[in-house]
């Protein structure tokens, strides 16, 4: 293995994505994602085949900001279910309808509210994908057999190479330390 | 680099499907059932039996879409597929003939076109109640039932939604519903219920989907990881297993799950976003779910016919509709967990009791909506509306009201007894007769209604023809045949979700301690749930 102006290569002179180690148990990740956070990895991640409880923490992951975006997304649902309805009735093509006035705001309650859901729905779906930077069908990650079994019974830690305090033996060491069943080179 | 070996033999014969999960041994025990009927306070009933590992769920689940198709399915399928064509052929004849084909007539001019709409709508909000509003209310039970609810929601709102689109006479006009620029320069009437149901629907079944694809993702990815470990653990390949296509049937699953997956890795950073989305999610469609059934009221409620014109409807129909969807579920379930090898330990009787009560509180609620009707027909002094009720009770359809009475209110009083409520034939038994009941509940409130209305002109018969039936019986099978097709191909339960409610999934569990002070205000009683 060679380093070379902090990219790092293996020996068969392909660059590195990073390290990653196999844990057996959610309670080793956990620690693992402890120690890897408290030792001041910035560009890491943990893979498990369902989320683990207090894993946010773990990792030292800030809040995701998603609410926000589906609160957004909603509000706008919900005005321009409105103001279809607003415009359509009064200004476009006025006409009396049971008596009831052309504004007649009460009966636009419902498909408003509707319309409102329908956005909150479709902006967290997508604001999910997207804050999660998918679909991506390809990951160096997955090119590991081993990986795969993340998705079944397998906990992952990867710490990428491309992180500031990535050091091969260094790195290697501190999984090893964390209690990694296994540990491999990840190439790019 | 060290290298490590390839998995072992074990795990291989495991991917392939070879190694089954081994059966659980465990004999019913008259008190607690299979071990989940327990009713001490402090002692958690176990969610998955036998002790199960990840490694075992993942196998058992995956192993009703990867080993071979059980042989009950393709004369089922079979079945069912000829009753949805049959369906199909008859919606074909009454587009070119009309809608007089029906047996509805200017006196009964909604029949059973709206009464299957309403039948099959109600039953698609069992899904969303259990994937939302347990899921708020953090029912770690719902994990078992969730995946295949959701997926009846969506198949009972594609049922549902075929009846309006076909009774409006005019089909190739249906797409005057929406609000869609057209040469006539009007636009839909906004204040019309039957336009929110248009809105409401379609937000609920798009809603749903949405909801259901996204809990699914995860589930896709490990089918598309265990394609491409069985394809990379023999790469040479086994014989052609599908002989009219140049690729392997693991080939074909790894581009299709793989695809539909969204390359979903399993990922804590994506996990915490994506948990996030589906709390939201969740959040949205609790009151999406009680405002759909509230807004399908609404069609009835805001006309001024007597039968019709209450504003008990909107709470009564969400009663109704969560009453009719538990009992489709566990329809659908009862025979899955019999027919499928280990089933039994993800389903336990412990789900199953738990559904059964909802039965009991939901069709006591109906039980009391019915009578406050009668109540206030004869309170309230209005004679057309007691007449319209007493029509009801002993008029020329007094055989349906009363098939009704039987079927939603008596019936489910049968599971204050415990046995009854914990052996799944007797379950079966008023699950049948609640779907039953909860059709005729919306026959007797559309047709009687409708037959004696305020004039005597307007008074009639309504005999359904061979297309009425047809087309619903039709749509029973469409339904059934999408179900099928749903246990085939789809992760039947939602994997991650069942792993992360185990008792291993804790990083907390097996006296494992650790004093880190972020984590001191963990919840305790996630360690601990299994009964062992």
């Amino acid at each position: 293995m060679a380093a070379s102006n902090r990219i790092y290569v293996t020996e068969a002179n392909e660059p590195i994505y990073g390290i990653m180690a196999e844990f057996a148990t959610p309670a080793a990740i956990y620690h693992a994602a402890e120690a890897v956070r408290d030792a001041g990895y910035s560009k890491w991640d943990t893979f498990t085949p369902f989320p683990i409880h207090g894993m946010e923490g773990a990792m030292g992951m800030k809040r995701t900001k998603l609410p926000l975006l589906v609160a957004a997304g909603g509000f706008t649902g919900v005005g321009l279910a409105y103001l279809m309805q607003w415009w359509m009735s009064v200004v476009d093509y006025q006409m009396v309808v049971q008596g009831k006035p052309y504004h007649s705001w009460q009966a636009f309650v419902p498909i408003t509210f509707e319309l409102g859901i329908l956005f909150s729905a479709f902006t967290a779906i997508i604001s999910m994908l997207a804050l999660n930077g998918l679909p991506r069908w390809n990951h160096p990650l997955f090119k590991k057999e081993r990986f795969l079994s993340s998705s079944d019974d397998k906990f992952f830690v990867c710490i990428e190479a491309a992180d500031a305090k990535f050091d091969p033996d260094r790195t290697r060491a501190l999984l090893e330390k964390a209690g990694a069943t296994s540990i491999e080179l990840v190439e790019e | 680099m060290t290298t490590y070996p390839q998995p072992d033999e074990v795990t291989s014969r495991r991917l392939a499907g070879l190694a089954q999960a081994a059966p659980g041994g465990t004999e019913p025990d008259p008190k607690t059932g299979d071990g989940t009927l327990i009713d001490t306070p402090g002692v958690r009933a176990p969610l998955v039996l036998n002790n199960r590992s990840f490694g075992e769920i993942t196998n058992i689940i995956c192993g009703y879409t990867e080993n071979k198709v059980p042989r009950w399915w393709y004369p089922m399928a079979g079945l069912t597929a000829v009753l949805a064509s049959m369906m199909g052929a008859f919606i074909l004849y009454l587009v070119i003939t009309g809608i007089g084909t029906w047996g509805l007539n200017n006196q009964v001019d909604w029949a059973w076109d709206i009464t299957n709409f309403v039948f099959w709508i109600g039953i698609g909000h069992a899904g969303t109640l259990i994937s939302a509003i347990l899921c708020l209310l953090k029912q770690k039970w719902r994990t078992a039932v969730n995946r295949s609810a959701e997926a009846m929601t969506i198949f009972a709102v594609i049922c549902a939604a075929t009846f309006p689109g076909i009774h409006i006479g005019r089909q190739w006009m249906a797409w005057f519903l929406p609000p869609i620029p057209n040469s006539n320069g009007i636009w839909p009437n906004f204040r019309s219920p039957l336009l929110w149901d248009v809105f409401a629907v379609s937000t609920y079944g798009t809603v749903s989907l949405l909801f259901w694809f996204m809990g699914m993702v995860p589930d896709l990815a490990t089918l598309r990881d265990r394609a491409d470990r069985r394809l990379r653990l023999n790469p040479e390949g086994s014989p052609l297993v599908l002989p009219f296509l140049p690729f392997r049937v693991d080939q074909l699953r790894a581009y299709i799950y793989g695809f539909l997956s969204l390359g979903w890795r399993f990922s804590s950073r994506h996990w915490h976003r994506y948990e996030a989305a589906y709390l939201i999610l969740a959040g949205v469609s609790t009151p999406l779910v009680l405002s759909v059934h509230s807004i399908v009221s609404f069609d009835f409620a805001t006309a001024v016919l007597p039968g019709w014109h209450t504003t008990i409807f909107p709470p009564y129909f969400v009663a109704g509709a969560i009453f009719g969807g538990f009992a489709m579920v566990l329809l659908l379930l009862i025979p899955a967990r019999e027919l499928y090898p280990n089933m039994k330990d993800l389903v336990t009787l412990r789900h199953l009791e738990n559904m059964a009560k909802i039965l009991l509180l939901t069709g006591s609620m109906v039980g009391f909506a019915y009578s406050m009707e009668f109540f206030i027909a004869w309170y309230g002094g209005n004679k057309y509306e007691l007449y319209a009720f007493q029509n009801r009770a002993f008029g020329p359809y007094w055989w349906a009201y009363w098939t009704m009475i039987t079927c939603n209110v008596v019936s489910p009083q049968l599971f204050w007894s415990r046995k009854l409520r914990t052996t799944p034939a007797s379950i079966f038994f008023v699950a049948t007769l609640v779907t039953i009941g909860m059709w005729f509940e919306r026959f007797v409130i559309i047709v009687t209604s409708l037959h004696r209305a305020f004039l005597p002109g307007e008074w009639g018969m309504f005999h359904p023809t061979p297309v009425d039936i047809c087309i619903f019986v039709g749509s029973l099978g469409l339904f059934l045949h999408l179900f099928l097709l749903f246990m085939r191909f789809i992760p039947m339960f939602a994997m991650a979700e069942l792993k992360a409610v185990m008792p291993q999934a804790s990083p907390h569990a097996h006296g494992d301690s650790h004093g880190h002070d972020s984590h001191a205000d963990h919840d305790a009683g996630h360690a601990h749930q299994g009964g062992h």
